[in-house]
């Protein structure tokens, strides 16, 4: 029998099983603490909740990649990127007033947030779908090169092009706006990354209930049998990495606006391996994972690392610990195995 | 004649100097239980790959229904009626036989690029796995993990994924494998039902589990077909005897 839970669960709340009581404690600290900020006008802390927030939500487009799809992207950095040039480039030309592109059609920038993360997403998902159509034709290890590969393609192309800045990057002198709101704001941003967070997270979990997210999980599974029940398992792996990427990319252009910057430091593999360790630290497949796993990686960098340069040492630790001891992360340490039904 | 359900027509393959199959014909008609036997090496799981899809012959076509399928993919060909069980049981181990069975549900039912109605409500796809495992023998198990299954339940659900896709013809790759005395004849029992529904192709180790299912046996040698005929043909040829079951009868 699949293990179940010690304690009875309620009858009346079904779905209150012990990872839920997790996930819901961790969204309630990670809202806790920039009200807290908030309230006594910190506003270090406010966007260290920004941070570690946008980083989550690129952890959960990874996440469905490799949790859901068991896609083990090590190029999402490409898209956390693509994500936050998109915002750079954008705001570049609109504060400079000038064409992004002139013929055949003019393209002026914009300083419309909306505008840009539908733009963003959009050539994400492009190229998404441009790598995942290579790249999954391979597998395992082999995958996972192919795509860091692409991500350096993309990297070093961001190196080479002067006119957004090359190596040094580009400034984002003014952040772009939002309709209603005052996006300057730190706890007004803040509190519009924690529901785009919030909405990624219900969005997943809704996928991956589907019938595409079952076909998905079994290709994750066992290939064979989906091929063998009559469904093809490359469109609905490529579907799946396009969906990752898109919601990775909406963290880059929100990465880009809270630091003010976009450089080629958002593509480099390094990026792509932090990515990938808010998922394995929270926990491969788990909904809540990558917030948990961006938190501990925020706050180790942020309190570790000001008494020692060396607190990646620590990171270390707590990885290996995880990949020895917790394969379910830090949310399988404390909330179980998963459940199915 | 009776148009065959399944129709392999002079398949080769090599893997660089080694044939593994040779000019192999057969065919599957309705109602019927054909046995693929051979001693092993003969090239019976190449073959099975190529009626399957996961190998591209060389020369040949494979139809099904008439339809010629030489370049489907595994999935089209499932969808379009060729069910069948793996030697060793590929199944997704982690979640409930159910659960495996509403992928084939699903697949027979249209298009899995649905992405907001949620399969854990959808009582149609739900029930129709269910019937179909109770059906195979599994009712009150469909919703235990693969992975608690016995090797003989897995067998089951296996079997209960490929009807679920409402098949013209089944594949089964030595279903008796793994198998007691009792299951074996279980599995015997259930073959004869439904082969009045859908004509078998069956690759079998169990000599009396072939002798009593089959109407045709077809041996199989060095990737060569060198007989094909009833099970009285087999039975008595010198050539089988030697080639094949020397040690055995």
């Amino acid at each position: 029998m699949q293990r179940t839970d010690a304690v009875p669960q309620p009858a009346t709340l079904p779905g209150l099983n012990r990872e839920t009581i997790v996930n819901g404690m961790v969204v309630a600290a990670l809202l806790a603490l920039p009200l807290w900020a908030f309230s006594v006008g910190e506003d270090y802390y406010v966007n260290l909740a920004s941070l570690i927030t946008i980083f989550a939500i690129a952890g959960v487009g990874l996440n469905f990649a490799i949790g859901q799809g068991g896609m083990v992207s090590f190029g999402h950095a490409a898209f956390f990127g693509i994500g936050g040039y998109t915002t750079g480039v954008a705001a570049f030309h609109s504060f400079e007033e000038t064409l992004f592109i002139a013929a055949p059609l003019a393209v002026s920038g914009t300083n419309q947030m909306l505008l840009i993360w539908v733009v963003a997403m959009a050539l994400c998902g492009i190229a998404a779908l441009a790598i995942g159509a290579i790249s999954l034709r391979t597998e395992g290890v082999y995958f996972i090169m192919i795509t860091l590969a692409f991500a350096q393609m993309i990297y070093y192309f961001a190196i080479s092009w002067p006119a957004y800045g090359g190596e040094d990057g580009l400034s984002i002198y003014l952040r772009n706006q939002l309709p209603v709101m005052n996006a300057d704001h730190p706890f007004t941003f803040f509190s519009v990354c924690f529901v785009l967070l919030l909405g990624v997270i219900f969005i997943s979990a809704h996928l991956s209930g589907s019938r595409f997210g079952a076909a998905l999980g079994a290709a994750r599974m066992n290939e064979t049998r989906l091929a063998t029940s009559g469904i093809n398992p490359f469109p609905v792996k490529l579907t799946g990495f396009v969906i990752s990427a898109m919601i990775t990319g909406l963290a880059g252009a929100l990465f880009a606006e809270l630091n003010g910057f976009v450089g080629p430091s958002m593509l480099s593999w390094h990026r792509s391996g932090e990515i990938m360790v808010f998922v394995i630290l929270g926990g491969v497949g788990r909904l809540y994972g990558p917030v948990v796993g961006a938190a501990l990686f925020v706050l180790l960098e942020t309190y570790i690392g000001e008494w020692t340069e060396h607190w990646q040492l620590l990171l270390g630790f707590a990885l290996l610990g995880v990949v020895l001891f917790a394969r379910g992360g830090v949310v399988g340490l404390i909330a179980g195995k998963p459940r199915h039904d | 004649m009776t148009k065959p359900v399944l129709e392999v027509t002079g398949l080769y393959k090599s893997y660089g100097a080694l044939q593994v199959t040779r000019n192999v014909s057969l065919d599957l008609k309705p109602n019927e239980i054909h046995a693929l036997i051979g001693p092993n090496g003969a090239g019976k799981s190449t073959l099975i790959g190529q009626i399957a899809g996961w190998i591209t012959p060389d020369e040949g076509a494979v139809f099904l229904n008439g339809e010629d399928v030489t370049h489907e993919s595994v999935a089209s060909r499932s969808r379009k009626g060729l069910g069948r069980s793996f030697q060793v049981s590929s199944l997704a181990m982690e979640i409930s036989a159910r659960r495996n069975v509403m992928l084939s549900v699903q697949a027979s039912q249209g298009s899995s690029f649905r992405f907001w109605k949620q399969t854990k409500s959808d009582a149609g796809l739900r029930d129709t796995a269910g019937s179909w495992l109770q059906k195979v023998g599994l009712g009150g198990r469909e919703d235990i993990a693969v992975s608690e299954l016995s090797h003989g339940e897995r067998r089951q659900v296996e079997v209960a994924c490929a009807l679920a896709l409402r098949p013209k013809a089944l594949l089964l790759d030595e279903p008796m494998a793994g198998l007691g005395p009792a299951g074996s004849a279980q599995l015997t029992d259930f073959l004869e039902e439904i082969r009045r529904e859908i004509p078998i192709l069956l690759i079998e180790h169990d000599m009396d589990a072939v002798f009593r299912l089959a109407d045709r046996i077809t041996v199989l040698v060095s990737g060569e077909a060198i007989l094909s005929g009833s099970v009285d043909d087999v039975r008595s040829s010198a050539l089988v005897r030697e080639a094949y079951l020397g040690e055995e009868a």
